[in-house]
């Protein structure tokens, strides 16, 4: 698809590696080569033609198409293997069929290829014909003016001028903006799925220009990178014709494939065209991968390889001796060569080998992989057609993106699985919140979000089965029930109702991301509005004053500069709905953040200080009037665009109210401003969730963003009004950092600012250490402890932490930052690096302000899907980014830790120790084997509602289920290749593991790691950039088209929409791609090696000669059209279980991971079936006209009918469900054949020799014995697997004692208990709704004699599980007894002078091995590490029966505190409330921690 | 086998969408054949639903076998018309180039292939430059024989009488008018076969194979038979039609017959053995027990199993009984 020579001719080798110039394409002194088009700086005449932006994805052209196309098709070995055979038929001395007539499959089939691949071409081509021409404005030189043209016609260095809502065709770099500030924005949505607006920014240098922006008067030269495909990433400077230089940003590139918003009128140059553009670099076909079905079935392949060989040779011998028998003897049927001279018996049997392989070649399938491929075609449309993989509210259905991997779905032993965004959905609502060291829980807030599920399940039930879509009416109605209490809903919250249509229509009517109702509406903590309003209040009396926060006292300081900053410390633009934002605004003679040193010296002089303070009070009374200056005319147009923007903000918001928000959002504006309508009207849209929801949760708080420009940031406030701060800065958000911040300037002190706002592990190493002299010092430190404790109960309640925090700059400091930051930002070189230097210099030194625990709440079903992953066998890893506590509890949130279980915690600090505590770990794995019985087992086992079902004895033998929890740096170490075994070997022991803080390197390590040392099928799903590696990595990757954009739905195999559709996916479409290309594959050898097996006894009676009694027509279409349309049909449509027996029994899954359709002994076992069925094909004619005057022709052609007719009952007894396709399919079958065969019988007399077939048929069909052999030989072949097939499902039959593998499959069982359901159920789904299952179903299946303890014990769960949905969700029935989460773990150091009580595994051998980590941990001692382990505990009243061993990572040292952690944790269990009594302890901790530095 | 057409496979209507909602979604049809959910009969293969399915294949096989082995042993008497095989074994007429030694245009009487046979037909393609009429190993090897039957029709008469053996009649009708033809033209069957030479082996010309103009030349039955290849080694082809005169005798009534053989051909070089066998034919060709004994034997095995089946299948059902109480 890329022409890679063209990209890269135009490329110029520079010094530093590369980089391309651009120059106005309407320089005149240029030479001239056309009106227009791409000069770049190449060297002496040979200019290449210049680069256009036209598209071309197409593969060939129509000369290159037939050698293009067949070139690639000799890329795949069996196409050349039939090619070979084919041609070997053309010498004479080996031929076995008609030259031109052996060709024909193999073009057949090249043929068919050939036309797909042509199809798809051309659909490619036009639709790059519909891309190309569309239109664009591009300024000519000749008439000096923008003129219509071609998006093809525009090349590199064209000036392109782009409206609103126009797609940008061109990487375009943006020059000028109807925009006052030089701003446009653009949606990626094309480029990366996300719909937030991204902002773009003109030129440095253009965006002064006063006057329309003149593209005969740009004279610079651009000099950027060459093109590639990073789409975060550009760089480049520009060099005006001056000399100066000025640096360029990706937020000065437009994207191709982007769409302009909310900005009239764009003006830029084209850098990067057609093919060079990054969209379309990014842009890679779908990808190949080989699934294990296929791999397996090329092994089996080179089986029928090795068995052809054989056949030959074992022909060849016998032709051989035949020849050295026969020749001497002058037999009369010996046909000497053309020379008279006979062949020496070698020689012979040469040739005989040779012919043999021609004649036998039918034994490689050639159609197999055509009918492969059809078949997954076909299974593909099937899966994408599912109804019940459609999500409603993203009006998305499943994407398979692979095509050749479907049967992979169905063998899948291992998910590996992305916590944010897939387990959970990524929308963030924000929770709770502590501020100054107190903390305000908003219960009200939490019942909010109860009543949101509550309105859903209650819906739920009101909504008939697939009919949800007919609620579209009533999407207001439900926001009126509120008190809803809750019934005793069994269901999941799934919002198929009210929800999910709101969503959609907020959707389709191009609301923004992140922002939907639940998020929007927060309902503010009535202490903290109380505390808000009254510093909003203070602040409103005393704002004139020289220090107005001095006022307030530090704790109501404190909570202003927490809502300021969770306002302002974001990169959230605030738009309105439809029309572009026409901003008259009287401009800033300062304008963008602080550019250089004399800037920074311009505006911060003294006397501009004062203007500023004195302007401060006409702030007061003219909110919007931001100037500084106070020209009467900038008053003037101030107050009429501020009129203007009243009446635009007063209109009602229509799409608001329809959605039936409206009255509840209305009565809360009134009741706080008389300005009714302004904050529906307010969008905000955020790059990332958490923003949008701390944004919307200080709105609640009154404390709104109202604007935001590049300069500065309008924040609305009840009594203080508008306050708009200056943005000196902005450090964006990124992953090594872990937080972002701004600089700004306060309005009201004037103080240099800057907000940070970032995860609690990186911030709270950062803040100002604080005496423990001074009173304040304690103070802080106390609220530190305080914070740190709250952040530790909101990861408990998997609350994402953030933490805010705030630093004053003297302007000298600030001035001393600059330069350097300055300095940084100018440099070409090392620009990251020394930005992030610069970064790590401001962001030290930081006064805690407070924290917010956001929550990212469960998607639908997930825990019901996990426990139905689970019960089908399958091993869910959770590979997370995220911290242990929040990680741990997501997990049990969705049920995929049980809190019966046992939760080893790997934390290790070094190599040394995690090998230490590896070996410890599986010691303790292997100690509690078969043999430790632990009583709760047994009560496990007892509590099966149906006595029936009760487990088999081996399975009280397993104790609890093991669970790993391990951290991304021991992760690091574990993944070390000495270690690396061991790590396997216990993840191996345990039921779910958790892997924490783990990098996408790591998350793909892990999966390489499992995938090639336990041959597992891999799967793994994310939904984020950071899960692509992980992603192509596994053997299949599912990407969820969420939040995050479309580059992991680009890496995957298949993309959902919701992590609940993997159960369907997997469970249903797996297992039934799999079963049915197993199936078809089998029958594929089958097919082959009964044919052939008919040929190869044939040898023996005509001397080993290769000779073939079956027609050479037959032969060589047999496969191809007679016997292939049945089993296609079969392969696509067949169904050996349904759908609700598989989703209901989601262990029948396990047949897929344990290949159990098709493993080699199924092979073998076709082969000898195949044999035995030829034996009977061949025989019973053999001796129906033993020494009879029939001819070779008229003997053949009824053992091709009958083997046609075997192969189709066959199949029939093979098929499990009959539709009329597949009768049509048979009869279609049947009738081709005969229908053919008299055809070709007729039509010539003296053609297609040797066979001279002329009116056979038609005798046949008047000789009786013809029909007679046709019934009597299908039902002889057919006996054996007749019997057996019989005999299988019902154990104790006598055929079982003939073959193990006979035994009834669970498979098997549940398409009997399928069956019976449906006999038995007068309403099925509604009874598997509720779990019950017929009891004798039940007792058939545990009966069914699985061997294996853990499906019959996962048999147990689904039932417990069932029952448990109508109780309240007490986890197991013995939750009371014993707890069973012990935790493992090392001590590393033992340097805590209170020791550790219960740590008596000595971890003296590991300690004090890394005193350097010590120190540069100590700083952060409060942190989680300690805690988590306890945290993790689930039932705490018995935490003293627990032999628990602390193990600590953060610290370094053993804190064991075990009374006081146990306050916390009782309190925990009790109620999670606001009392702030821990935080004693922990600060005492803390103090403790820090002593040790 | 038990049916079981799902009746809540209903096929719905398609998506019910919004008033006015003109909006495409990428909803999914919800037809049957989309959603696979086709009805369907599922065929489950358990000891009760195929039981029946034994007993039904024995019962309709052994009568079948029964009927055909009556059949087959009832051709004895030597009534109606009796057909003369001569049976060759150990012949491998079959063997790959043998097969395809051989020109149909040629045997079709097309004159360029008469004069130019196909290069399939080497080495017996031409002979001291002239092209053989019929080429190819197959033609070359025709068997020669002359077989002559007599009857001594009783004690008094030594004399053999000979029994009139009929010539035409033995070849399929569409070989003798479409495949084989003599070569088009004017003049003598020998004219018509100028410029050629007989095969290596055969003693005489192709239009001196017989007397008679419409059984001679290419289109000779002998010839038209030979060269209809056998399947196996192991084979017969019809010689002679004996036909029967009237009605009131046997067509060779008993007595002592009397066979002259004039020996040709010989097999003993390559341990063939030549036969020559007298049969009538019935419906279903000629005596051969193995089918009717074929159906006896399946039908008795599918009786057979399905009745241990039954059996078994009863047991089992008891102890699972138990086993559920």
């Amino acid at each position: 698809m890329e022409p890679a020579g063209r990209r890269r001719r135009r490329r110029r080798r520079r010094g530093d590696g590369g980089a391309r110039t651009v120059r106005s394409g309407l320089h005149p002194g240029l030479p001239a080569l056309g009106s227009r088009g791409a000069r770049l700086g190449l060297h002496g005449g040979c200019a290449p033609p210049a680069a256009d932006n036209r598209l071309k994805t197409t593969k060939y052209t129509l000369l290159s198409f037939v050698p293009k196309n067949l070139f690639e098709q000799f890329h795949r070995l069996a196409n050349v293997y039939f090619v070979l055979i084919a041609l070997l038929n053309f010498a004479p001395a080996v031929n076995a069929f008609q030259p031109g007539l052996a060709l024909a499959p193999v073009l057949f089939i090249l043929a068919v290829t050939a036309l797909k691949d042509l199809w798809e071409d051309y659909s490619r081509h036009r639709s790059d014909l519909a891309i190309n021409h569309r239109g664009c404005l591009v300024f000519s030189r000749e008439e000096k003016k923008y003129v219509h043209r071609f998006w093809k016609e525009i090349h590199v260095g064209d000036f392109v001028r782009l409206h609103c809502n126009e797609i940008i065709p061109a990487d375009v770099l943006l020059l000028s903006s109807s925009d006052p500030d030089g701003l446009c924005h653009i949606e990626t949505a094309n480029l990366d799925g996300e719909t937030n607006l991204k902002r773009r920014q003109v030129v440095r240098g253009f965006s002064e220009l006063v006057s329309e922006f003149n593209p005969l008067t740009f004279t610079s030269i651009i000099e950027c990178e060459k093109p590639n495909n990073d789409l975060s990433r550009f760089r480049g400077c520009i060099i005006h014709s001056n000399g100066e230089k000025a640096g360029l940003h990706k937020e000065n590139l437009l994207l191709r494939g982007c769409t302009i918003r909310n900005t009239e009128a764009v003006v830029g140059i084209v850098i990067y065209a057609g093919h060079e553009t990054k969209a379309l670099l990014n842009n890679s076909g779908p990808r190949y991968k080989r699934s294990q079905l296929e791999r397996q079935m090329n092994c089996d392949v080179l089986w029928c390889v090795l068995l052809l060989i054989c056949m030959s040779l074992f022909s060849a011998v016998g032709h051989g001796l035949w020849v050295r028998r026969y020749q001497e003897k002058k037999a009369l049927f010996d046909v000497p060569e053309a020379d008279g001279s006979s062949l020496s018996p070698v020689t012979a049997a040469v040739y005989s080998f040779l012919t043999m392989i021609i004649v036998l070649q039918v034994l490689i399938p050639i159609s197999l992989y055509v009918s492969i491929e059809i078949v997954k075609v076909c299974q593909v449309y099937f899966i994408n057609q599912d109804l019940d993989l459609y999500d409603e509210e993203t009006d998305s259905q499943l994407q398979c993106r692979a095509l050749n991997i479907t049967e992979d779905l169905g063998q899948i032993q291992y998910i590996f699985s992305d916590k944010t965004g897939t387990l959970t959905e990524n929308k963030m609502v924000f929770r709770r919140c502590t501020v100054s060291g107190v903390e305000y829980s908003h219960d009200a807030n939490a019942q909010r979000l109860a009543r949101y599920q509550e309105a859903d399940s209650e819906e739920e039930e009101v909504v008939p089965k697939r009919g949800s879509w007919s609620q579209r009416g009533s999407i207001g109605s439900h926001q009126g029930v509120r008190m809803m209490h809750r019934t005793q809903s069994t269901k999941s919250h799934r919002r198929t109702g009210s929800r999910a249509e709101a969503k959609r229509a907020s959707m389709l009517s191009r609301h923004t991301a992140f922002s939907s109702p639940m998020e929007k509406d927060i309902t503010p903590d009535p202490k903290l509005l109380e505390k808000v309003s009254e510093c909003d209040k203070g602040l409103a009396i005393s704002r004139h004053q020289e220090q107005p926060l001095a006022h307030l006292s530090p704790e109501l300081s404190d909570i202003f500069d927490f809502f300021i900053a969770l306002t302002i410390c974001n990169t959230v633009v605030v738009t309105s709905p439809d029309q572009p934002r026409q901003k008259v605004r009287v401009r800033f003679e300062l304008k963008s953040p602080v550019k250089t040193i004399e800037d920074f010296l311009r505006r911060f002089t003294p006397s501009r200080l004062t203007s500023v303070c004195s302007s401060t009070g006409s702030l007061a009374t003219n909110k919007s009037n931001h100037k500084s200056g106070s020209s009467l005319l900038s008053n003037l147009s101030n107050d009429s665009v501020f009129l203007k923007l009243e009446e635009r903000l007063g209109q009602p918001a229509p799409s608001l109210a329809s959605n039936g928000y409206s009255s509840q959002a209305e009565s809360w504006a009134s009741e706080r401003k008389p300005e009714p309508g302004q904050e529906q009207e307010l969008r905000y849209e955020a790059e990332s969730p958490d923003e949008a929801a701390l944004v919307y949760a200080a709105r609640a708080y009154n404390c709104a963003l109202v604007d935001r420009l590049p300069d500065q940031v309008s924040v609305e406030l009840p009594h203080l009004g508008r306050l708009t701060f200056e943005l000196l800065h902005t450090l964006g958000f990124d992953s090594i950092r872990k937080r972002m911040s701004v600089v700004i300037r306060h309005p009201l002190t004037d103080e240099i600012n800057v907000y940070t706002k970032g995860a609690d592990s990186v911030v709270m190493d950062l803040l100002l250490p604080c005496s423990s002299e001074d009173a304040r010092g304690r103070h802080q430190k106390r609220i530190r402890s305080k914070t740190q404790s709250f952040l530790n109960l909101y990861a408990v309640e998997g609350l994402r932490t953030l933490c805010i925090a705030k630093r004053v700059l003297s302007k000298e400091e600030y001035a001393c930052w600059l330069q350097g930051h300055l300095e940084a930002e100018s440099s070409l070189d090392n620009r990251e690096e020394l930005l992030f230097q610069s970064a790590l210099r401001l962001e030290t030194n930081l006064h805690l302000l407070g924290a917010t625990g956001i929550e990212d709440r469960l998607q639908d079903g997930v825990p019901e899907t996990i426990s139905k992953l689970r019960q089908a066998g399958l091993q869910i890893w959770v590979l997370t980014g995220d911290k242990q506590e929040t990680a741990i509890n997501i997990a049990h949130a969705c049920k995929l830790l049980d809190h019966d279980e046992e939760i080893i915690t790997l934390n290790a600090e070094s190599q040394e120790a995690c090998a230490a505590l590896l070996e410890q770990c599986l010691q303790y794995v292997q100690s509690r084997g078969p043999h430790s019985t632990p009583k709760k087992t047994e009560g496990n086992v007892s509590v099966g509602f149906f006595p029936l079902c009760s487990a088999p004895p081996q399975s009280t033998a397993r104790g609890p289920s093991l669970s790993l929890v391990i951290d991304g740096r021991s992760l690091a170490y574990a993944l070390e290749k000495n270690l690396e075994d061991k790590f396997l070997f216990l993840a191996k022991q345990c039921r779910s593991v958790l892997c924490c803080r783990s990098t996408p390197l790591q998350k793909s390590m892990v999966v390489k790691l499992v995938r090639s040392k336990l041959k597992a099928m891999t799967l793994a799903i994310g939904d984020g950039a950071n899960d692509v590696s992980m992603i192509q990595v596994a053997d299949v990757g599912v990407g969820i088209s969420g939040q995050e954009g479309m580059q992991a739905v680009m890496a995957s195999d298949f993309a959902v929409p919701k992590f609940r559709y993997l159960e369907r996916l997997l469970i249903v479409h797996g297992h039934w791609c799999y079963s049915r290309l197993a199936n078809m594959v089998l029958y594929f050898f089958y097919k082959n090696t009964m044919f052939v097996g008919l040929l190869f006894w044939f040898q023996f009676y005509c001397g080993f000669s290769a000779s073939a009694m079956i027609d050479q027509w037959y032969l060589i279409f047999f496969n191809l059209l007679f016997s292939s349309l049945p089993q296609l049909v079969t392969g696509v449509l067949d169904k050996d279980v349904s759908a609700d027996t598989l989703l209901l029994e989601p262990q029948l899954y396990k047949s897929g991971q344990k290949m159990e359709e098709y493993r080699p002994r199924a092979f073998w076992l076709n082969m000898v079936d195949a044999a035995f069925q030829s034996l009977v094909c061949f025989f019973i004619p053999y001796m129906a006209y033993y020494d009879s005057d029939v001819d070779m022709f008229t003997w053949g052609t009824p053992i091709t009918a009958i083997a046609l007719l075997t192969f189709l009952l066959h199949l029939g007894i093979e098929t499990k469900t009959w539709t009329w396709l597949n009768w049509v399919a048979c009869g279609f079958s049947i009738l081709l054949f005969l229908t053919v065969a008299l055809i070709y019988n007729s039509a010539c007399a003296t053609c297609y020799p040797p066979s001279n077939p002329y009116w056979t048929m038609q005798t046949l069909l008047g000789d009786p014995v013809f029909y007679l052999i046709c019934l009597i030989t299908p039902v002889t072949a057919l006996l054996p697997r007749w019997v057996s097939e019989t005999a299988s499902p019902s154990p104790g039959l006598f055929f079982r004692a003939l073959q193990g593998s006979l035994f009834p499959t669970q498979l098997q069982l549940g398409r009997q208990l399928a069956k019976k359901c449906r006999k038995t159920l007068q309403t099925p789904k509604e009874r598997f709704a509720q779990g019950h299952l017929p009891q004798e179903l039940k007792a058939e299946l545990s009966q069914g004699g699985t061997g294996s303890p853990s499906e019959s014990l996962s048999k147990d769960c689904a039932l417990q599980t069932s029952q448990h949905l109508q109780q309240p969700p007490v986890c197991s029935p013995e939750a009371s007894g014993e707890p069973s989460t012990v935790d493992t773990s090392v001590p590393l150091r033992e340097n805590s002078p209170r020791g550790s009580p219960g740590s008596s595994i000595p971890g003296a051998a590991v300690s004090g091995e890394c005193p350097g980590h010590l120190r540069r941990k100590s700083l952060s001692t409060s942190r989680a590490a300690p805690l988590q382990s306890l945290f993790s505990l689930p039932n705490f009243s018995s935490l003293g029966c627990v032999s628990s061993l602390s193990l600590v990572s953060g610290l370094g040292s053993v804190l064991r505190f075990s009374s006081s952690s146990l306050h916390v944790d009782k309190r925990d269990s009790e109620f999670l409330s606001s009392s702030p009594q821990p935080e004693q302890d922990l600060s005492g901790l803390q103090r403790q921690a820090t002593g040790y530095v | 086998m038990a049916m079981n057409c799902n009746p809540k496979d209903e096929v719905d209507g398609g998506p019910p969408c919004a008033p006015g909602g003109a909006a495409k979604t990428r909803r999914p049809d919800n037809t049957a054949f989309k959603q696979q959910r086709l009805p369907a009969w599922q065929p489950i293969l358990t000891a009760g639903t195929v039981l029946p399915t034994f007993f039904i294949v024995g019962l309709i096989f052994i009568p079948i076998g029964i009927g055909i082995f009556v059949t087959s042993n009832n051709i004895r008497e030597i009534e109606g018309n009796v057909f003369m095989y001569y049976g060759l074994s150990n012949f491998y007429q079959n063997h790959r180039r043998y097969v395809k030694s051989r020109d149909d245009s040629q045997l079709n009487g097309d004159p360029s292939a008469l004069h130019n046979p196909s290069k399939e037909c080497e080495p017996y393609r031409r002979n001291e430059d002239l092209p053989i009429a019929p080429c190819g190993a197959i033609a070359n090897s025709m068997f020669n024989d002359t077989l002559e039957l007599f009857l001594v029709s009783n004690e008094s008469d030594p004399t053999p009488k000979p029994i009139r053996l009929q010539r035409k009649g033995i070849a399929w009708w569409t070989d003798k008018h479409v495949k084989f033809r003599n070569p088009p033209g004017e003049g003598t069957l020998e004219e018509k076969f100028k410029g050629t030479t007989k095969p290596v082996n055969w003693p005489n010309p192709v239009y001196m194979l017989d007397s008679e103009e419409d059984n001679n030349g290419f289109i000779n039955e002998d010839l038209i038979v030979w060269m209809r290849t056998a399947a196996l080694p192991t084979f017969r082809k019809l010689y002679r039609l004996i036909e029967r005169t009237d009605d009131l005798h046997p067509t060779l009534p008993a007595g002592q017959y009397f066979l002259n053989i004039t020996y040709n051909y010989p097999v003993h070089s390559f341990d063939g053995r030549k036969r020559m066998i007298l049969s009538t034919i019935s419906w279903m060709g000629g005596k051969n027990p193995f089918l009717g004994i074929a159906y006896i034997t399946v039908g008795s095995i599918s009786f057979l199993l399905g009745v241990v089946l039954l059996v078994i299948n009863h047991k089992y059902r008891n102890s699972s009984n138990t086993a559920d109480t």
